[in-house]
């Protein structure tokens, strides 16, 4: 291994910027998504069984599924992502680049804003995309389908989100599945009511603007506050490992 | 000698009710290469993550160039190249992409620079191979060629001798030697026989052996020939 001798070494005060350093998050985690698409296919697949055997299990018939759709689609949604949930942060600390990840200067709370778009990226993002398809499978109407799009849109960002301070939590525990799911589900449960109400009110012909600032009022909420709770929970985790 | 880079006060660590160390003073001066020894258990591994900033769980004072560390925590870890037991080698990615993504917040490297640092470890033509592809020792050399690129003062490495042929110990060995005359700080846990000369010695665990709970520390300033 030779290396340079002529140089001298020096504290360093100055180095490459946070952007730098988010970008090089959300590429390397896509790229190791994309290199594991079993991993990247289980939820979407999770997603589109939920709604498809639905009908199949309690009724096929139209006015049912019109009333039932937006919860099939948001529940299923739900579960999908919490099903993935485990994989955010797994990987890393079993390889290490966790602790690299926490240990890199710039602030742990963007670098975990990084993470969860990469993982909304490849989770959250693919749902949005499929639920006007399977939208038009459970009869819902071409309102309905839109508003639903968008209340998935802003709505899966928000589970990915808390889903993040779950899984920095469970992440020292050998299985923390169960618990992440008992600890993350009563706090998924305004974001679905709140996503399904808003289709229903559409449904009905009434103003969802109200449903829609409340929506992204949850987002603003989850942005700001759980990547912190997301880097203490790490840190935690961290130092019982 | 110039002033110390880390300074650590009447540290103490516990865990699952045994204490691992108490009272453990030393200090870090850039130039210096520092070893940490003790038999298995004896809480080398907890005492590195404790200096790097991964573990919280002690008492004591940990000091920065003079000033605590937590304050001014940034500038710390912009200085600090840590290697730990587990390497931070994604192994679905390549080399290359592995160590593109673990430099990109610390320093601007072309990507010739990192082929030549992968060739300087005995990686060429492995470039572009999946890390899983590769052997132990291979994966461990990926993260230690992150050693011929660093600008950072202080390296903090975890068993980095493990899985390495003799060549690639001997390559280290050298390599931490010069880091250490070109004004580096270098600390190391092994249980590889090191023939380094003036290697500064913190000894943990050290009355744990004769039945008294609670290790000692002896250490630092002090060099002994190895």
């Amino acid at each position: 291994m030779p290396t340079d001798s002529s140089v001298r070494v020096r504290p360093l005060t100055a180095g490459p910027g946070v952007m730098a350093a988010m970008v090089a998050v959300v590429r390397r985690d896509l790229q190791a998504s994309f290199r594991q698409r079993q991993d990247l296919l289980n939820p979407l697949l999770f997603f589109i069984m939920v709604v498809t055997l639905f009908p199949l299990g309690v009724s096929p018939e139209v006015s049912f599924l019109q009333q039932a759709g937006t919860g099939i689609l948001w529940v299923a949604a739900l579960l999908a992502t919490l099903l993935s949930l485990d994989h955010l942060y797994r990987h890393d600390f079993d390889d290490g680049t966790l602790e690299q990840l926490m240990l890199q200067p710039q602030p742990l709370y963007l670098l975990i804003l990084a993470k969860v778009l990469a993982h909304w990226l490849v989770t959250g993002l693919p749902l949005v995309l499929l639920a006007p398809l399977l939208g038009v499978m459970v009869h819902l109407e071409g309102n309905s389908i839109g508003i639903l799009c968008l209340t998935l849109l802003i709505g899966t960002p928000v589970l990915s989100l808390i889903g993040s301070i779950g899984a920095a939590l469970t992440l020292g525990l050998r299985s923390g599945g169960v618990l992440l799911s008992l600890l993350i589900i009563p706090l998924y449960i305004p974001v679905l009511i709140f996503g399904t109400g808003t289709v229903a009110a559409a449904a009905e012909g009434a103003p969802v603007s109200a449903y829609i600032a409340l929506m992204g009022a949850f987002l603003v909420l989850a942005l700001t506050l759980a990547p912190f709770a997301s880097a203490a929970a790490l840190r935690i985790s961290m130092s019982n490992s | 000698m110039s002033e110390p880079l880390l300074q650590a006060v009447d540290l103490q660590c516990e865990r699952d009710d045994r204490e691992l160390f108490r009272a453990l003073n030393f200090t870090i001066a850039a130039g210096t290469l520092t070893r940490v020894e003790g038999p298995n258990g004896s809480g080398k591994t907890t005492l590195l993550r404790i200096l790097a900033g991964l573990n919280d769980s002690f008492s004591g004072r940990l000091l920065w160039q003079g000033e605590p560390r937590d304050a001014r925590r940034e500038e710390f870890l912009r200085n600090l190249l840590y290697i730990g037991h587990r390497p931070g080698i994604k192994p679905l990615l390549t080399p290359i992409e592995n160590l593109r993504g673990l430099l990109a917040g610390r320093q601007q490297v072309a990507d010739t620079v990192l082929r030549q640092a992968l060739e300087g470890t005995g990686l060429a033509g492995y470039q572009d191979v999946p890390c899983r592809n590769l052997s132990a020792g291979q994966q461990r050399r990926v993260a230690l060629a992150r050693l011929l690129i660093s600008d950072e003062p202080l390296w903090i490495l975890d068993e980095a001798f493990t899985a390495l042929d003799f060549h690639g110990v001997e390559g280290l060995e050298r390599l931490l030697v010069e880091r250490a005359a070109n004004g580096g700080a270098v600390v190391v846990t092994t249980h590889h026989d090191l023939r380094l000369p003036d290697i500064h010695r913190i000894v943990l665990g050290a009355t744990a052996v004769a039945g008294d709970h609670g290790a000692t520390c002896q250490q630092a300033g002090e060099a002994h020939a190895h």
